[in-house]
């Protein structure tokens, strides 16, 4: 890779980023028309491992093995069936226009551009716009079940950030039912012995030989033992960071040491600062919770959400002198509707999450903390009646009334003839990362040979997400993208042999994870690790979270320090490095998360703007909404590891090159 | 919100061929802490104390992911129904009730630790034939192929199965004819599994067979402790299907 050194620091050249020549609508034909194919009996000699089991992995591996290659398929969960894209709700997008309302593959691109808030590469959106289509066709050939019309035909509705219906689901299961579809794929791989499954293994590093990634270190997490693998290429489908965060919507064992790892040996790591804050989570209540839960986007569909008009009706409700359903209609603040018109409750995430913080730092919030508002079903009660209502979101409210004892669906008073059903209360909560592995056109990380896709790679949300587009962009680059593109990396190595793991780097970077193992072990301390990553969470959400400020970003950055020091030097962790150890893999993680929430603060406190997901407080326009700044920020930051994690990473610009679409201030008021 | 004590009595089990004890533990948890993070309070106590935390198995926590297990007070998943362990809270238990906590018992699912098992059985039968044999790239149009709503409609409710492995838990013979079941009905109710359909009954009955699971005998626990409510009309579908399968031969 070329860096050029201007007056605005280390610029990356045009020609990194493999960006296809010509229009950004024939990019993807161009490339797929020009690209080095891998003909069927080289591919038999080539090895591929797939880190992760997720919707990207899972649909990377089986599609590679189908094409003839061979896979190593790597899942820390006891089968591939559980990595957490099964917990995605509401849907995937897909611009079939099958409701005939206007929706195309330019709109779908047009949204998520806009979406991302302009902070995404331009020509991987469209490709991601476009072979959507596909993954519908393809999801529907292996059967899976997506909600229909009557008449036999696919059902959709909508999510925010768009005025059509383009995303298809299965009830609020869709994330389980497509990767069900991908496992199933993956399965009959399996059965015909082209992917070998390696379950319960964690990735632990990357082993590079001459310049390129030629394998791993993969922990067996049931004998505790370090294992090693070879392959041509390396595929990193590993997920999120959000975790960095303790609380948030991700799932136990979700955690950002593969991606750090590669991080740790070379690969950028691109805008860490852009983490996704989900509007409807289910409140904080307690110090002992382990994780926050989703109430999935699609409820935004039907229900309002609203805090009381009145601070004095708000203290209330904080006292649990009055309930929700207490408080009449000319009382409540819909505070979407009243502030966005256009597009009322269903605007994007980071949008929505800001102003409920808005709400609740002004003091509305409903809850015992303060820190909660309504969703409100009544109006669509109401209005469909409740056996409707329940047929979507039944399964919501259930899951909703487990956790808090309160159903939705109930009706909770009647003021004046009118019927006032029991409001949901929730609060944004971490959810998706949007940053990630900087990659280029082809999804290759700037390590040779080495790949991410999925959540774990930067490139398609740019600042912001909008909801049901990770399912999306998890199976087009799996289905879609990365099979192609990995061939042109892979047709000039159908000559080299495969690599024994006897080889010195395998022995050194074995020896390495050994050694750190032992460290972690050998410090027995007074600290666990849960009571250390609790108090990394709080310096996270507390100020690298919803709101950050030069100030707040650079006294987390010197918390974080002495975090790292007390990690260092006060941990306990029990038992030893034989068999499993849970505490020990937890600790593993946790120094990774340590790192990776410093990459997020640097990213952030350089980032001099707000934009999408990320709100720096002294860039806000007078009614309170981001304001980007597209002359001196219009770029991708990729950080470059110092050698060491007590040094700050060198940052590394990628220009963005708008072509087909418009920067503008983004808008959904009117 | 209440403070509540429970005494949890735990199967503690070092390693597969160790022998198994239970263990009691006396926690201090709330009645808004889900179960799952009442193990987790106990589990920082342990840590505490330099002893060794309870290995059980949880990810998503939120009732999808199929992770958790854990037979609670005689209950797979716990006294709840139509949730999983990871969706069970503590307002569920009386305050200074002893709560018997054990894995999944059975000879297909051997334990690996305390109160973790290995279900890679499940895994396998899927592999034997849980899919629609199409490779990615050449699909049609998805709207060329309607399919009645009543259809897609159940054959989504089969395909809710998170393969937890309760049924096997709940059963006394040890059968995974519900698991099995589920993804054998999901694609008989499809159009796009009618051309493996008599394949596929025939290859996923044989591997559970041969994985060591018991056989049906219709009494009905695994559906009615089933986390995601599978109803056993799907072990009728599949012996009509492999019966089907069988008189193909």
């Amino acid at each position: 890779m070329e860096l050029n050194k201007t007056a605005d620091g280390l610029v990356m050249s045009a020609a990194d980023s493999k960006i296809p020549e010509g229009p950004v609508a024939e990019k993807w034909t161009n490339y797929k028309a020009h690209q080095k194919l891998v003909n069927p009996a080289n591919k038999r000699k080539l090895d591929v491992i797939v880190v992760g089991t997720g919707l990207a992995g899972a649909s990377a591996a089986s599609t590679l093995a189908e094409m003839g290659f061979n896979v190593l398929n790597f899942c820390i969960q006891d089968s591939p069936r559980r990595a957490h894209s099964i917990a995605a709700q509401g849907g995937i997008n897909a611009a079939k226009n099958y409701q005939n309302d206007g929706d195309s593959v330019y709109r779908l691109f047009y949204d998520t551009v806009k979406g991302g808030d302009y902070r995404a590469r331009e020509a991987n959106v469209y490709r991601l716009a476009e072979v959507a289509n596909n993954i519908i066709d393809q999801c529907v050939a292996q059967g899976v079940p997506f909600a229909r019309e009557y008449g036999g035909l696919l059902a959709n509705r909508s999510f925010g950030g768009a005025q059509v219906s383009r995303t298809f689901y299965a009830k609020g299961q869709t994330g389980q039912q497509l990767l069900l579809g991908a496992y199933s794929s993956l399965n009959r791989q399996i059965e015909l012995g082209k992917v070998k499954s390696f379950n319960r293994y964690e990735m632990h590093d990357v082993v590079m030989i001459d310049g390129r990634a030629r394998g791993i270190i993969a922990k067996n997490l049931v004998t505790g033992k370090f294992e090693r693998f070879a392959a041509h290429a390396v595929v990193l489908a590993t997920g999120g960071y959000g975790n960095t965060y303790f609380l948030s919507t991700n799932a136990m064992s979700c955690n950002c040491s593969a991606a750090v790892a590669a991080y740790r040996k070379g690969a950028f790591f691109a805008n860490p600062a852009f983490v996704q804050i989900h509007p409807t989570c289910i409140p904080v209540h307690g110090d002992k919770q382990s994780k926050l839960t989703l109430m999935s986007e699609s409820l935004r569909n039907d229900g309002r959400i609203w805090v009381p008009k009145d601070i004095n009706t708000a203290k209330k409700l904080q006292k649990g002198e009055i309930k929700g359903s207490d408080v009449p209609e000319n009382e409540r603040d819909y505070y979407l509707e009243r502030r966005y018109p256009a597009f009322g409750n269903l605007v994007p995430r980071d949008v929505a999450s800001r102003a409920a913080k808005e709400r609740c730092d002004k003091g509305f919030g409903v809850n015992n903390t303060g820190l909660a508002v309504f969703l409100d079903f009544s109006e669509a009660i109401n209005r469909l009646g409740i056996d409707t209502v329940r047929q979507r979101y039944g399964n919501l409210f259930d899951m909703y009334e487990e956790i808090t004892d309160v159903n939705p669906g109930e009706l909770g008073n009647k003021i004046g003839g009118e019927c006032y059903y029991n409001p949901m209360m929730i609060f944004p909560a971490i959810h998706y990362t949007m940053g990630g592995l900087w990659v280029d056109y082809e999804l290759q990380t700037s390590l040779k040979g080495l790949f991410a896709i999925g959540e774990c790679n930067f490139s398609d949300h740019g600042a912001n997400r909008l909801g049901a587009s990770a399912l999306m962009q998890g199976l087009a680059d799996g289905y879609f993208v990365l099979p192609y593109t990995i061939q042109n990396y892979l047709s000039d190595q159908i000559s080299v042999p495969r690599f024994s793991t006897d080889a010195p780097e395998f022995a050194e970077a074995e020896k390495q994870c050994e050694a750190r193992q032992q460290s972690l072990l050998s410090i027995q301390g007074k600290r666990s690790v849960d009571s250390i990553h609790k108090e990394l969470g709080h310096i996270m959400w507390d100020m690298v979270g919803m709101a950050r400020t030069k100030e707040s970003l650079t006294e987390a950055l010197r918390r974080l320090k002495e975090l790292r020091k007390v990690f260092e030097t006060d941990l306990y962790v029990p038992g030893t490095a034989e068999g499993w150890n849970n505490e020990l893999d937890k600790a593993f993680r946790l120094r990774d998360f340590i790192t990776m929430g410093e990459l997020i603060a640097y990213d952030a406190l350089n980032r001099n703007e707000s934009c999408g997901g990320h709100f720096r407080e002294e860039y806000q326009t007078e009614e309170g909404e981001a304001k980007r700044d597209d002359e001196n920020f219009f770029y991708v930051s990729c950080w470059d590891y110092a050698g060491n994690d007590n040094e700050a990473p060198t940052l590394i610009k990628e220009s963005l090159h708008y072509e087909a679409i418009k920067v503008q201030t983004r808008n959904y008021k009117s | 919100m209440a403070k509540m004590t429970v005494t949890l009595r735990i199967w503690r089990q070092a390693n597969p061929k160790a022998a198994g004890r239970f263990e009691n533990y006396t926690v201090e948890t709330d009645t808004d802490t889900s179960f799952l993070e009442t193990l987790d309070i106990l589990n920082e106590q342990l840590v505490e104390q330099h002893q060794e935390p309870v290995a059980f198995d949880s990810d998503c926590r939120e009732g999808i992911c199929g992770m958790c297990s854990l037979y609670i007070n005689g209950h797979p998943h716990g006294p709840a129904t139509g949730a999983t362990t990871c969706q069970l809270y503590m307002r569920r238990f009386k305050d200074g009730e002893t709560i018997t906590v054990e894995p999944w018992r059975s000879a297909a699912f051997p334990v690996i630790k305390d109160l973790i098992v290995d279900r890679n059985a499940f895994d396998k039968i899927q592999q034997a034939g849980g899919y629609v044999s199409f490779n990615c790239g050449g699909a049609q149009d998805a709207n060329n192929l309607p399919i009645s709503k009543e259809a897609a409609d159940m054959a989504m409710d089969s395909a809710t199965c998170i393969g937890c492995g309760a049924c096997v838990a709940a059963c006394k013979n040890g059968s995974a004819m519900l698991f099995v079941s589920a993804k054998v009905s999901q694609f008989a109710l499809l159009p796009q599994g009618q051309v493996e359909r008599v394949r596929r009954a025939r290859k996923m009955v044989a591997k559970m067979d041969e994985l060591g699971f018991g056989n049906c005998t219709n009494t009905g626990a695994c559906s009615a402790e089933c986390p995601k409510n599978i109803s056993l009309s799907n072990i009728a579908r599949l012996n009509r299907e492999f019966i089907s399968a069988k008189c193909k031969e």
